[in-house]
């Protein structure tokens, strides 16, 4: 029991933590989640998170509010997913509510903006570093159709700005067209075997 | 007041069903119903808002309910819109998080979450290249460039080589890339 509550507290405080730094936007909190829940906690692998990452990239609302409740329900069950939810969209909740109010002055300030040019470098780093270690995971599957899919989305969602269900789709129908592919030619190939 | 909460829930969980993707590809549904629909706010204040998104932390779309939600109706507008918002994500997330869990053992299964892992993958790319581009050159669509930001550049290999080598604590280095920046533009 109070192992648990723990570990409430720290999905709490963690992710509090990771939303009241992720500047950016929805990818930013991949590579924080996995420091924390990956690296340090060992909650679960890197494979798991590549998971967590395109199941919330793949289903409605915010990718950060998505992966934060994923992350918490594979670490601590439905409690740990409400838990986490709650932490992630409280620091937006707070800032914004603070900031709506003196807006105009905040988008002003020389010093802020200042700061958020320096931490938009640092942000940068930290997507590179993770897309270096998820593209490693990705080669070692030795699938040439998934090691094309990845500079494929790429083009289609940067060059040619298509809309990212439609990508989405698209690459989950060639996987299944791929195994069924697959899977025909097994049959053909025993059904021959059977016939000698 | 009630009814104007559970509107404004009603409202922002339609965003929140319909955003897939996240990120910059929601603004314009978001503009429809906030500023075209339900004239909630203007388009120069809708534009302002962000801005402000780009600069504190959050996803656009948390922050955008947030801030509508407050100007209509208090903190509580502000918290039914982003609960609104947030809800249905989350809720469908979990939801096929544990279809797949249960049915890994299905080849067909096996291979749709490959294939969205990969193309997710591809989708985090096309994000850093954009936080690439301003970061370096300061545009977000592809086009001429103009400036190079010699220092910003430095800032982002300083990090990478922490983040890769000594395996920096990321929140560590976003406060120590604030205060380089605060340093560097600031003074």
């Amino acid at each position: 029991m109070k192992e648990k509550l723990k570990l409430y507290l720290w999905l709490f405080g963690i992710n509090l933590f990771i939303s009241a730094f992720t500047f950016g936007g929805g990818y930013v909190v991949v590579p924080m989640v996995r420091k924390y829940f990956v690296e340090k906690k060992r909650l679960f692998d890197e494979d798991a998170l590549l998971d967590m990452a395109a199941v919330s990239q793949s289903t409605p609302g915010a990718i950060a509010v998505n992966l934060a409740s994923l992350a918490g329900y594979r670490a601590a069950g439905a409690a740990g997913a409400v838990i986490s939810c709650i932490a992630a969209v409280t620091p937006p909740l707070i800032i914004l509510g603070i900031v709506s109010v003196w807006y105009q002055a905040f988008a002003a300030n020389r010093l802020i903006a200042a700061v958020l040019r320096g931490m938009q470098a640092g942000v940068a780093a930290l997507i590179v570093d993770l897309i270096v270690d998820m593209c490693r995971a990705v080669l070692k599957e030795r699938s040439l159709l998934l090691m094309l899919m990845i500079p494929g989305a790429f083009a289609a969602s940067f060059l040619f700005s298509v809309n990212v269900a439609l990508i989405l789709i698209v690459c989950c129908a060639l996987c299944i067209m791929r195994m069924y592919l697959k899977k025909k030619k097994l049959r053909l190939f025993s059904r021959s075997e059977a016939n000698e | 007041m009630f009814k104007q909460l559970g509107f404004l829930f009603f409202v922002f969980w339609q965003i929140g069903l319909f955003s897939i993707g996240g990120g910059y590809a929601i603004i314009p549904l978001i503009q429809e119903q906030v500023v075209d629909t339900y004239h909630w706010v203007s388009q120069k204040v809708f534009t302002d808002i962000i801005t402000i998104s780009q600069m504190t932390p959050g996803p656009l779309a948390v922050n955008t309910s947030t801030f509508v939600g407050i100007r209509i109706a208090g903190i509580g507008g502000a918290v039914a819109a982003t609960v609104g918002c947030v809800i249905s994500g989350v809720v469908i997330s979990l939801a096929l998080y544990r279809f797949f869990c249960r049915h890994r053992e299905s080849t067909y299964v096996f291979e749709v979450l490959n294939g969205l892992k990969a193309a997710s993958l591809g989708l985090i790319v096309s994000a850093a290249a954009t936080i690439l581009m301003l970061t370096f050159f300061g545009i977000s669509e592809i086009g001429p460039i103009r400036h190079v930001d010699l220092a910003a550049a430095a800032v982002f290999l300083g990090a990478l080589a922490a983040l890769r080598k000594f395996k920096i604590n990321p929140i560590i280095l976003m406060v120590i890339t604030g205060v380089l920046g605060a340093v560097l533009y600031g003074l």
